[in-house]
């Protein structure tokens, strides 16, 4: 005796899944099943048991039933029962048999899917109307198969926060920027028949067209011409494959064009001038990019006098600094101000900068917690650095801490080891710690020493500076 | 549209259309934010010109100005051709209004080099930031990149482009010099290495930087390069510089052609060899050098791939044994493409190919055939036939239409 089984019209996974969970529980052989499509589903001739226990399969089949039940060939799921029958009757890896030619049949049948939702997201044309909440997409288009479900997402996805809507021959999508609705087959006239920037992206159709390199038979492999007639730009087709050949014939022919313009050699020679000129042209530019690292509402620039005794430069500006919008204003910089006063050096007569220009930090709650840049986040910095120190021109530069020195000299160093006197490039200069450091540590006694030794530091630098 | 926008875009699309790039994919997986327009996709192609080509991003040059002077290109400064400039809004709104409409997948920008390189790499950086910034834009950008622009732009490019590339130009120093005389190669390379070193740090700090890496250009046809050093040319990008893609394009007439560039129709067979190739040194375990040896005098062979061109001259290595060969030579067998090489070597796990499932594995079982047995199938003499070529080779197909 015949099972029959009606699932509901279009692509029915769950009606589908569910069947089959019956049948095979029931140990109905594929040709004892008849399937048949109906708008109102649940007229079985035999009932479905909702309960039937689920099957374990191989992970590679739901996907391919996914994409064959929106065929359109009525035979899916016949198809698809007869595979699943076959696996959970022992051949576990029958998939894996491409060859196989039920296999085959259902690979041919989900690529066909796959295609046409491909198509669907690539030759699917939006068309604006004005409606009372603002504008509105709206798209006709023809699928070949069961496919307007599985779409949906991906417009979604691309189109949140647009009112559209999808009308096709087998259903339609609405999408109200909250949520989607499906609704009945629509009809053509359902859509407007024009939008303001058609001809603009036709004109960029035909812009775009090589005519040396016509090849018509391509194009309609990839864009059959079942496509065509809902799709703005084809209509320029015709006109420009037969203007193809003669365009060419006209390029080719065409006397090579004798130069209209004086060699330019003075423009072109004035490119190689194009840095910026002068540090407050540099810090404009500084202060308009973005950061190159997470956090950082605004650039720190560096502060001073150019062409000083002394240049200090630290790792990057903290909480305070990014308020401030100043270097070395925090607690960090106050520890800095009262040794400087120590070694008897003026603040107000030395240069200081940030290698990294933005404050690094990641949001925890209210506090806003200091990140330290990475190599790569620095080496974005460098360029910057470099031409500040250039326009700057301090006779001595000194690097608190280790980004400073990764920063100066380009390579990373440890700071204990390479404390004192250096090289950075060109520049004579000088390594010591960061004066955060001296803020952590832990024990008094370790912080005076350390204290004491920044200080003499600075004494040293203010006297090789002098 | 406003007609004067129109009449720009017309302009400035034909100036780009020459770049062969117009991959959208390779970007991270991407959705709308609330407020935002646009996600990533494995690569979607809108539509399709009559040239056969696909249509996936809005390809345009912000202006076809140019102080230089590339012999092979149309908007090199000695050119007539008509000139037009778009602002930074113009750009971002002829992007956005065309993705909402889904005419395009993003913005592929390039330009001619106007009052400086890092003016011109400045306005381009802009169009990406205000399109990721003011319109949470999360569709696709491609920019590319001016080698010669300074390096805190490209840092800034960086951080909204999914994909930057510069162009190689040419494969061979010396016509770089005689055609584009302010070009450098130099500048060139060094740039794609600056871009590497960037986009590998950035991945292993978990920043991002051009998620998308970088891509190049060679055209093709332009001068006596042949087939061999083009490919030796991308083999090096390959492998120095991790380029994702390599594109050959080959030379097309253009107005206003230059002097020292005589108008020729393109050489699209040419172009499509280059091609195979670059897929068969990528993808099948092939070497420039095993490649070349299918050709003469450095040139590809035309008429046949260069898959079956190598077979052809490597004859004693078949035919192939599809139930026992290893992965690396079934690739090596014309007419089985990567797929059904996969397909082959699952399949066979669990039971004997026969003839007939070679068929339902591979569409092109016709060039396969005298190259591979199987159970109840073996070439015999045919594999060293002389006429093998001629049997397997189509009649010459007329490709042009001139
Ligand atoms: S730099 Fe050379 S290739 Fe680029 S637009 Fe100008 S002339 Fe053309």
């Amino acid at each position: 005796m015949l099972t029959r089984i009606v699932l509901k019209e279009g692509a029915d996974l769950e009606g589908f899944r569910r069947a089959v969970r019956m049948l095979l529980a029931r140990d109905v052989r594929p040709d004892e099943v008849m399937w048949v499509t109906a708008d109102t589903p649940g007229l079985f001739g035999s009932a479905v048991d909702a309960d039937a226990p689920p099957l374990s399969l191989p992970r590679a089949v739901r996907p391919l039933c996914e994409m064959v039940v929106c065929h359109s060939d009525p035979e899916r799921y016949a198809l698809l029962h007869g595979l699943i029958h076959r696996i959970a009757r022992g051949e576990r890896a029958l998939l894996e048999v491409a060859s196989d030619p039920l296999v085959h049949r259902l690979n041919i049948m989900a690529k066909s899917v796959r295609r046409d939702i491909h198509k669907m997201h690539a030759f699917l044309r939006f068309r604006k109307v004005d409606g009372e909440r603002g504008e509105r997409f709206i798209a006709w288009f023809e699928p070949d198969h069961f496919i307007v479900e599985a779409v949906a997402q991906f417009f979604i996805d691309r189109y949140r926060a647009m009112d559209w809507t999808i009308l096709t021959p087998k259903g339609s999508l609405h999408w109200d920027r909250q949520a989607l609705h499906l609704g009945p087959p629509g009809d053509r006239r359902m859509a407007p028949d024009g939008d303001d920037f058609e001809d603009g992206w036709r004109s960029y159709y035909e812009s775009t067209f090589n005519p040396a390199r016509v090849n018509p038979d391509m194009m309609r492999t990839e864009m059959p011409k079942k496509y065509w007639r809902n799709m703005p730009e084809t209509a320029a087709i015709p006109a420009l494959l037969r203007q193809a050949a003669s365009r060419t014939g006209a390029m080719i022919e065409q006397e090579p064009a004798a130069a209209i313009k004086r060699n330019p050699a003075k423009a072109v020679a004035a490119m190689a001038d194009q840095e910026p000129r002068s540090l407050a042209e540099l810090n404009r530019i500084i202060a308009a990019s973005e950061p190159l690292v997470p956090g950082g509402t605004r650039a720190v620039l560096g502060e001073g006098p150019q062409h000083p005794a002394i240049a200090f430069v630290g790792e990057q500006p903290g909480d305070q600094e990014d308020q401030q919008g100043r270097p070395f204003v925090g607690p960090a910089g106050q520890l800095l101000d009262k040794a400087l006063a120590e070694a008897g050096i003026d603040r107000r007569k030395t240069y200081l900068t940030n290698a990294v220009k933005h404050f690094k930090f990641e949001q925890r709650g209210k506090l806003r917690l200091h990140k330290s840049p990475t190599a790569g986040e620095v080496k974005h910095y460098r360029w910057w650095l470099m031409k500040e120190l250039d326009f700057v021109r301090p006779k001595l530069v000194v690097a608190l801490g280790a980004t400073a020195v990764l920063a100066l000299a380009g390579k990373a160093m440890p700071v204990t080891r390479a404390r004192g006197p250096a090289e950075f490039g060109g520049l004579h200069g000088y390594i010591t710690v960061h004066p955060s450091y001296l803020l952590r540590l832990p024990d008094a006694k370790a912080k005076a020493e350390a204290y004491a030794a920044f200080v003499e530091d600075l004494k040293r630098v203010a006297a090789m500076a002098a | 549209m406003d007609p004067a926008l129109t009449a720009k875009l017309r302009i400035l699309a034909d100036a780009a259309k020459y770049d062969a790039s117009c991959a959208s994919s390779g970007a991270p997986k991407r959705v709308a934010g609330p407020k935002g327009l646009g996600s990533t996709s494995n690569g979607i192609c809108h539509a399709y010109t009559p040239d056969g080509r696909c249509i996936s991003l809005l390809k345009i040059l912000l202006t076809n100005y140019c102080l230089f002077d590339c012999a092979y290109c149309i908007n090199r400064r000695s050119s007539n051709v008509k000139r037009a400039r778009f602002s930074v809004e113009e750009v971002v709104k002829l992007t956005v209004e065309f993705y909402k409409r889904n005419y395009i997948e993003g913005l592929f920008l390039s330009s001619g080099i106007i009052r400086t390189p890092d003016h011109t790499m400045e306005q381009m950086m802009l169009v990406a930031k205000i399109l990721r910034r003011d319109h949470g834009f999360a569709g696709y950008i491609h920019l590319k990149t001016i080698p010669e622009a300074s390096p805190w732009l490209i840092e800034q490019a960086g951080l909204w482009a999914d994909r930057l590339s510069i162009n190689m130009e040419l494969p061979l120093q010396q016509s770089l010099e005689k055609l584009a005389p302010e070009k450098s190669s130099a500048t060139i390379n060094n740039a794609m290495g600056q871009m590497h070193e960037r986009i590998v740090e950035a991945k292993e700090e978990r920043r991002r930087f051009s998620p998308a890496g970088q891509s190049t250009q060679m055209i093709v046809g332009a001068d006596e390069a042949n087939d061999e050093h083009v490919l030796r040319t991308s083999d090096m990008l390959y492998s120095r510089f991790a380029m994702r893609r390599v594109y050959y394009s080959a030379f097309s007439p253009i107005p206003q052609a230059s002097a020292i560039l005589p108008a020729k129709p393109p050489p699209l067979q040419r172009e499509n060899r280059l091609y195979q190739a670059d897929w068969l040194l990528r993808y099948y375990g092939f070497s420039v050098d095993e490649i070349a040896s299918g050709g003469e005098h450095g040139m590809l062979d035309l008429e046949i791939d260069p898959k079956l061109a190598w077979a052809l001259k490597n004859r004693h290595r078949f035919p192939v044994d599809v139930n026992k060969a290893d992965r690396e030579m079934l690739l090596r067998v014309p007419g089985l493409g990567k797929r059904a090489v996969d397909r082959i070597v699952l399949a066979r796990r669990h039971t004997r190919l026969r003839l007939d499932d070679v068929a339902r594995l591979s569409g092109a079982l016709r060039r396969a055939r005298p190259f591979l047995m199987t159970d109840d199938y073996h070439p015999a003499a045919l594999t060293d036939r002389i006429d093998l070529r001629q049997r397997i080779v189509p009649p010459a197909k007329q490709l042009s239409l001139f």
